[in-house]
């Protein structure tokens, strides 16, 4: 038995989107895990409640700090990414948030590769800055861009595994050892790639982040993010990581690591940060990404073999002059996306269009069956424009960086027939 | 980390009705006291040991000083020291004729349990007997642990000792 849970020993992966923490209703034997829409839970008595709030008992208190439906969809992530527990909040931007307050202090600072949804830019350029945490722009493409800024006062360094919106895929390993050698963890967020195409705690991550409003959901109609704990990191070596390895005024002085040991760091996210920050996930948001994580093996097949024909589709069309695709075999990161994720490269890309930002505009006017909406991994396919919305705040030269330069389109390819899917891309590009 | 199949941790903990606890401390804070408390409130009787606090009451029971001062059998001896120490420990917990040495997350003497397995004990070591019975009952699930088990059936919960020990029979695995 391997508590570290780094492989699928025990069951494959399918099996685990269907069941991995669902068990039949204690009480009712209901089936399907039911929504326990309820803001708190009775105490049996003083005594119990006291063993709660002091952490000496695992139980459910309020559903700011957990919830029975949102314990099962934390079980069921952390089995699939192989960590040792996970932590749900209301976003993956709450995620986030929550893991950082983690780790940092005022005036401290963090590594992240440029190559980041957008959103994710903002929050650590623009909010995180009023916080007193400072990040430090690396070049994703480029481990040793981290390693040059590492110092004393660095305190992670983050990565998406398959970068979104460019579709770059990241050496995970590269930078792990980085990470390593620093003496700081490795935080990947998973998101585009999800855990069917890549598990990132298997190349050396320490903590996984998940938006699961995209594919991990996939239905586009939950907003939802995941911290897992993969139970890798020495928090107790320095004393870098107050939070988790010195004595916490607000639970009578225990230490955190010391107590929980490999699951410290979601215990931590979920008593300090999620008790004291509070963006807790619905029950029924909860229940929705649940449900839609059990066909994840399913659709992710579905979705990377639709994006791989529209891609091979669209670098032959005349009206593109790029395709930024990993699983094309003249793709810069080809040969990553035979390492990391042989069986896909996803299914959220760009490409250029002839004729820069109006061409842009006009093919996602155009189109009829893509969506026009700031949002991927949905059964749907969905376009955007990325210069005219979601990377509209950054600077031109962020916006470059970003992979979101004036011609660029972004799409995240659905289920639909793959035949609808080019011919309404080749309507739109003729317009 | 040693390995153990769910089915050996769980005929332990569906068997064990008194667990001597050496290393306990009076702190609140500490792992050590978390673990008796939450035993106890399993329907295990706990018995503290730890020199230190010999002669006084922790969490309703007598701290003794040693195992082999304790006056009635134990069933297990959960061991929170070190490794090095641990080896006294399990050589005493064979002594008094305990059926199990338990060693604690981070504690490992692979000769201690060499001596204590050829003696008829059952030995587990790098383990916490809470969060193992945390796992098996379903509360692990409660913060998110990757428990590693998938159940048809509707798990037990909170429901104690006893209900564990069914299950473990259940599954026709008897006790120790």
């Amino acid at each position: 038995m391997n508590m570290q849970g780094t492989k699928l020993a025990d069951y494959g992966f399918n099996t685990l989107s269907v069941h991995a923490g669902a068990a039949p209703d204690p009480t009712t034997g209901a089936r399907a895990t039911p929504i326990y829409q309820t803001t708190s839970y009775v105490f049996d008595d003083v005594d119990h409640a006291a063993s709660l709030f002091g952490l000496q008992q695992f139980g459910n208190i309020y559903t700011r700090i957990g919830n029975p439906t949102q314990a099962v969809l934390e079980e069921r992530v952390a089995a699939l990414e192989g960590g040792t527990a996970a932590l749900a909040a209301a976003s993956g931007h709450g995620a986030q948030l929550l893991c950082f307050h983690s780790l940092m202090q005022p005036g401290d600072e963090f590594i992240a590769s440029r190559q980041l949804y957008g959103g994710s830019v903002n929050q650590f350029g623009q909010a995180f800055k009023n916080f007193g945490w400072n990040v430090k722009w690396a070049d994703g493409r480029d481990p040793e861009s981290f390693r040059r800024l590492v110092h004393a006062k660095t305190k992670a360094i983050f990565i998406e595994s398959i970068a979104n919106p460019g579709g770059v895929v990241i050496d995970i390993e590269a930078i792990s050892a980085v990470a390593r050698e620093a003496g700081i963890p490795l935080i990947v967020d998973n998101t585009l790639a999800t855990p069917y195409l890549v598990r990132p705690i298997e190349w050396g991550a320490d903590i996984v982040l998940h938006s699961m409003t995209k594919f991990l959901g996939g239905h586009g109609n939950s907003i939802g993010g995941m911290i897992v704990d993969a139970g890798t990191f020495d928090w107790s070596r320095t004393k870098k990581y107050p939070m988790l390895s010195e004595p916490c005024p607000s639970y009578h002085g225990i230490k955190m690591h010391e107590t929980f040991g490999d699951m410290a760091f979601a215990i931590t996210c979920r008593v300090l940060g999620l008790r004291d920050l509070g963006p807790a996930i619905s029950p029924f948001n909860a229940y929705l990404l649940l449900t839609g994580i059990e066909t994840l093996p399913l659709r992710m097949q579905k979705h990377c073999e639709n994006a791989r024909a529209v891609a091979q589709h669209l670098s032959r069309h005349p009206k593109v002059s790029w395709v930024s695709y990993a699983n094309l075999p003249n793709d810069p990161c080809y040969g990553l996306a035979q390492t990391y994720c042989p069986k896909g490269a996803g299914a959220v890309f760009t490409f250029g269009v002839r004729g820069g930002y109006e061409a842009g505009v006009k093919l996602v006017n155009s189109v009829k069956l893509f969506s026009h909406l700031a949002n991927v991994g949905d059964t749907r396919s969905l376009i955007i424009h990325p210069a005219s919305t979601t990377h509209r705040q950054l600077t031109d030269d962020q916006k470059t960086h970003a992979g979101a330069g004036p011609d660029v389109v972004r799409v995240s390819i659905g289920i639909e027939d793959v035949a609808d899917i080019i011919s309404d891309l080749d309507q739109g590009l003729a317009a | 980390m040693p390995e153990y199949s769910d089915d050996v941790i769980k005929k332990v903990l569906g068997s064990v009705k008194t667990i001597a606890i050496v290393g306990v401390s009076a702190s609140e804070a500490k792992p050590s006291h978390f673990v008796m408390k939450y035993m106890q409130g399993k329907r295990y009787r706990c018995i503290p040991v730890n020199p230190g606090l010999a002669g006084k009451t922790l969490l309703g029971e007598t701290v003794y000083p040693d195992l082999k001062s304790i006056p009635f059998p134990v069933d297990m001896v959960d061991i929170f020291r070190n490794s090095e120490a641990a080896g006294q420990v399990s050589d005493d917990a064979v002594a008094i004729g305990a059926k199990v040495v338990w060693m604690q997350l981070g504690v490992v003497n692979a000769a201690a349990a060499a001596r204590a397995e050829s003696a008829g004990l059952t030995v587990i070591m790098d383990r916490c007997p809470k969060m193992e019975y945390s796992r098996f009952s379903g509360e692990f699930g409660w913060v998110g642990r990757n428990s590693r088990i998938i159940d048809n059936r509707r798990k037990i919960l909170g429901a104690g000792r006893a209900a564990l020990a069914r299950d473990a029979i259940g599954k026709g695995k008897g006790t120790l």
